[in-house]
């Protein structure tokens, strides 16, 4: 067993930040995993961009995946990212039933530890 | 620079999507309402629905809406001038769609964001600034600031609410 790494890169020209770590901490907390630390990384630049392959602002990588699979047409570089709620609206942060959801998977093949 | 509520704002002279060119200026309208957005945002793309049905709502009362994208389209192709004019043709717009290819425009009314929103009277002063309402999330509110500022101006009382903070992706500036 261990714990899970979480990362949430995040890029200064979005104020969707805060919302995108509230929720990631909530969907934690649903599933009984609110000990697990959520790592912030900032990308500055279109090197870090490259460097990472940020597609947007925020990105939430579990053990260094991305929580949401990015879409083929999505393009490196700075921006703020555009996910689909499951009523089909856009939001600048994931659903939060897709973030449990994949919180939830992605414990579940790491075994991790609550 | 950015304008101030009262301050006559800037003219200027944008191509939409369908070759027409449009101003500020000279539309008789009562109100007109200015919005610089884009193609990619998610702030911008969340509020579309709410303007476009103001946009709609408004127009029997002369109210012109003007949206334009200012993004530099060579780091953000997605921005670019073929790419709003796909996106036009694929969806349903009730306001022309300008290009401020140059960015001047977004520079002389301090645009910051997208979306944000301007609303100027019939002599085109500032009667309003910021975000259509308080919450991106919320189709709800139906971009209710915006609406409490025409209702105003259309009623020729100033807007309780001149000045709002504009939420949404930083304008991408040219280097």
């Amino acid at each position: 067993m261990r714990e899970l790494d979480v990362e949430l890169l995040w890029w200064e020209g979005c104020p969707s930040t805060d919302r995108a770590l509230a929720a990631v901490r909530e969907a934690l907390t649903d599933l009984g995993l609110d000990g697990v630390e959520v790592r912030m990384r900032e990308i500055k630049d279109d090197g870090d961009a490259a460097a990472t392959g940020f597609v947007g602002s925020p990105t939430i990588l579990i053990d260094g995946v991305d929580l949401i699979p990015a879409a083929p047409e999505e393009q490196i570089g700075l921006s703020c990212r555009v996910y689909r709620r499951r009523d089909g609206r856009v939001s600048p942060i994931p659903d939060p039933d897709d973030l449990r959801e994949a919180l939830r998977e992605a414990a579940e093949r790491a075994e991790v530890k609550r | 620079m950015s304008i101030s509520i009262g301050a006559q704002a800037p003219d200027f002279q944008l191509p939409d999507t369908d070759g027409g060119m449009w101003s500020a200026s000279d539309s008789g309208a009562p109100a007109t309402v200015v919005v610089f957005t884009c193609n990619h945002c998610p702030y911008a793309l969340a509020w579309q629905d709410r303007l476009a049905d103001a946009a709609r709502d408004y127009a029997d009362r002369g109210v012109r809406f003007l949206a334009i994208n200012a993004n530099d389209a060579e780091r953000y192709p997605r921005d670019s001038f073929d790419a709003m004019k796909a996106r036009v043709d694929r969806e349903d717009w009730p306001m022309p769609y300008l290009h401020d290819a140059t960015q001047e425009v977004a520079h002389a009314y301090g645009a910051k964001v997208t979306p944000d929103v301007f609303v100027l009277d019939s002599e085109r002063r500032l009667r309003y600034r910021g975000a259509p309402d308080s919450d991106y999330d919320d189709p709800g509110q139906r971009a209710e600031w915006l609406r409490e500022a025409l209702d105003a101006v259309l009623g020729g009382s100033e807007p309780s609410r001149a000045e709002t903070k504009p939420v949404g992706c930083s304008i991408k500036w040219k280097a």
